[in-house]
């Protein structure tokens, strides 16, 4: 009996704490963002593309940084679906359970384990001289560039998830559509598809919080000029980019709207994961 | 419930990995902790290692830019900041008094990649408008007006600068007020800028880097990084018209003028006409009081200690092997001046 309620109360209380660490870092960013707030006002400060530190006039706003994020994340997204879509299916439909499909996934798990910095170096030496050379940019660095390698960088997230979304369809429902007549073509859009869609979008949105917050990579390859960018070849800056190089300097006011944009960051993610939430609702499969 | 042995023996391990780990590491010797600017750092990194060898006293030196000195300084977590740019009159009003020890003198350089173009000329304000955006191409006029017989490709300009609060920055804005209007009254000077056009990346490596690997680009940088990653750098104009490259002597060359007692002063655009004009002081800045944050008495000595060694002639001495100039006799007396005013808790420190 008191096994059971010690471990019960065990249960509780590190869920408890986590709740509490999660409200501290909320009560942290929201009390360290006050003064920006009420200086340059919420909304003024989320639509402002101006970041001026001049002395005696500075004035910030997260607008650049904001639209920086977005349109690196969803590029990357988008860029990383037509890869981890395929690979996925190969390793959880076409060659599921083989050796081959075990040794692929490892190769893309390893991609997973290179640390963040290492793909800024590589990009900022290798990668990036290929983006001149292939005229896709001007000196390499921008948005095309940072959202090229935060693509690479997401596969194996969206990859191995879905991949075992695939591997749980049901043999039988597979087989039975076989024996229908159905062609494997057929089968993956009219069962696999349908059953794991949920997941795999799931895998998806799991891929864009990565890319939103991914800070040294992008840092070392967007150009970190904080204008708005308008085109793909512009450079530009993200929240967690801005971050990282001016944190260690900021004091007073910059200090402020650097952990306001934090918080904005923050709120960000939270908003995505939410709406991600409720569209794998709206399309999970009737049961 | 009787636990196994080997479930003890892992909790044991466990609690005495735990405890030695939290435990305060016992010596003898001091250890000093600086962090600032990049801009000396290849210089403070062989002051400070000459200086560990011959006194067996630990030194680091965290290279994190002149703002993140500055600041490191304020929230007390180092012995002294590192920095190009002085504090202004503000931003020593809102810290405890503190005193800066110029080390040595430096030039930043305005470093560029062009293929095959060995020997560039500039002045103060092309560069001021390269950096507005204003001059996009190498091949523009105003460049090739001033360097007769060098083929300029037509390449567009990629500006640099740093993403990060830089007392190198400091320093080249400085010099820009100085030569253009234009530049005065749009940017300014500053460790943080809004800059008009170009790209940006943390730290002099930084923008060192981006020089060496993007073909066009143009940036500033200490001279140290220019010489040690064999970059090509410009002869810049100076007020007296002529064309100066950065050496021991047109650097040494700038600091001959007026200086105040507490050294806070820039030496950029001297109207000396042997002088290069981005010349500049860097200082170590560390409080005038050392009786903070339960700091020791031997922490404050081993401090000043170091700090006086690095107005050392042996010190000095080892500017010239990293390309920068030793501060010349007036300069080093009024330092060691400053540095006799350190005191703990109002205790005058002596050596």
């Amino acid at each position: 009996m008191t096994k059971n309620v010690l471990f019960k109360s065990l249960l509780f209380a590190a869920s408890f704490i986590v709740l509490l660490i999660c409200g501290g870092i909320v009560y942290a960013l929201v009390s360290g963002s006050w003064e920006a707030f009420s200086q340059f006002g919420v909304f003024q400060f989320i639509f402002s593309s101006d970041w001026d530190p001049t002395i005696g006039n500075e004035h910030y706003g997260a607008l650049s940084f904001i639209v920086g994020t977005l349109f690196t994340s969803f590029l990357a997204l988008a860029l990383c679906i037509p890869f981890s879509l395929p690979v996925s299916l190969f390793i959880g439909e076409y060659f599921k359970g083989k050796k081959i499909a075990n040794f692929i996934g490892s190769v893309i798990d390893l991609l997973a384990g290179i640390p963040s910095i290492v793909y800024g170096l590589w990009g900022f030496y290798t990668f990036r001289g290929l983006m001149v050379d292939l005229h896709l940019s001007s000196e390499g660095f921008g948005i095309l560039t940072s959202s090229v390698v935060l693509a690479i960088m997401i596969i194996p997230y969206a990859t191995s998830l879905s991949a075992e979304f695939f591997k749980m369809v049901p043999n039988d429902l597979k087989e039975g559509a076989f024996s229908l007549g159905a062609t494997q073509y057929d089968v993956i859009r009219k069962v696999s598809f349908p059953m794991t869609s949920s997941g795999v979008f799931a895998s998806y949105i799991l891929a864009l919080g990565r890319a939103l917050g991914e800070t040294m990579a992008v840092t070392m390859l967007i150009g970190n000029t904080n204008l708005l960018p308008t085109s793909l070849t512009d450079t530009g800056n993200t929240m967690a980019s801005i971050i990282a190089n001016q944190f260690g300097e900021a004091d007073g006011l910059k200090l402020s709207s650097l952990i306001a944009i934090g918080l904005l960051l923050f709120v960000i993610t939270a908003i995505i994961n939410l709406i991600g939430r409720f569209i794998m609702k709206k399309f999970a499969p009737t049961k | 419930m009787k636990m196994k042995k080997s479930n003890v023996l892992l909790i044991f391990a466990a609690a005495a990995m735990l405890i030695s780990c939290s435990g305060k590491k016992s010596s003898n010797t001091e250890k000093i902790q600086g962090a600032g600017a990049t801009f000396p750092l290849p210089y403070y990194t062989m002051a400070f290692k000459t200086y560990q060898d011959s006194t067996k006293t630990e030194v680091t030196y965290g290279g994190i830019g002149s703002g993140g000195g500055i600041r490191s300084l304020k929230d007390k977590v180092v012995d002294f900041a590192a920095s190009d740019a002085f504090l202004s009159d503000e931003e020593m009003r809102s810290m405890p008094a503190v005193i800066h020890i110029p080390t040595c003198m430096g030039a930043v350089v305005l470093a560029y990649n062009l293929k095959g173009v060995s020997d560039l000329k500039l002045t103060g304000e092309i560069i001021a408008d390269i950096y507005l955006g204003k001059i996009t191409n190498w091949n523009d006029q105003r460049i090739s007006s001033i360097n007769p017989g060098v083929k300029l490709p037509n390449l567009k300009i990629v500006p640099a600068y740093r993403s990060d609060g830089s007392g190198t920055t400091f320093v080249f804005s400085d010099y820009l007020t100085k030569v253009s209007k234009d530049w005065a009254s749009k940017v300014g000077a500053g460790k943080s800028l809004k800059w008009p056009t170009g790209i940006a990346a943390k730290g002099n490596p930084g923008v060192a880097g981006i020089i060496s690997q993007t073909s066009g680009s143009i940036g500033y940088v200490g001279s140290e990084y220019a010489f040690a990653q064999n970059i090509a750098y410009a002869q810049l104009q100076n007020p007296a018209g002529k064309f100066i490259k950065p050496t021991l002597a047109s650097i040494s060359a700038a600091a001959d003028a007026e200086l105040p007692a507490d050294t806070r002063t820039m030496i950029t655009n001297s109207s000396n006409s042997k002088a290069y004009p981005i010349s500049c002081f860097t200082w170590l800045i560390l409080y005038k009081d050392q009786d903070y944050s339960n700091r020791s008495e031997s922490q404050a000595k081993a401090t000043m200690q170091l700090i006086d060694w690095m107005l050392s002639p042996a010190a000095q001495s080892l500017t010239t092997k990293v390309n920068y100039a030793p501060l010349p006799a007036s300069v080093i007396e009024n330092a060691k001046k400053q540095l006799s005013s350190i005191n703990f808790g109002g205790k005058a420190l002596h050596k």
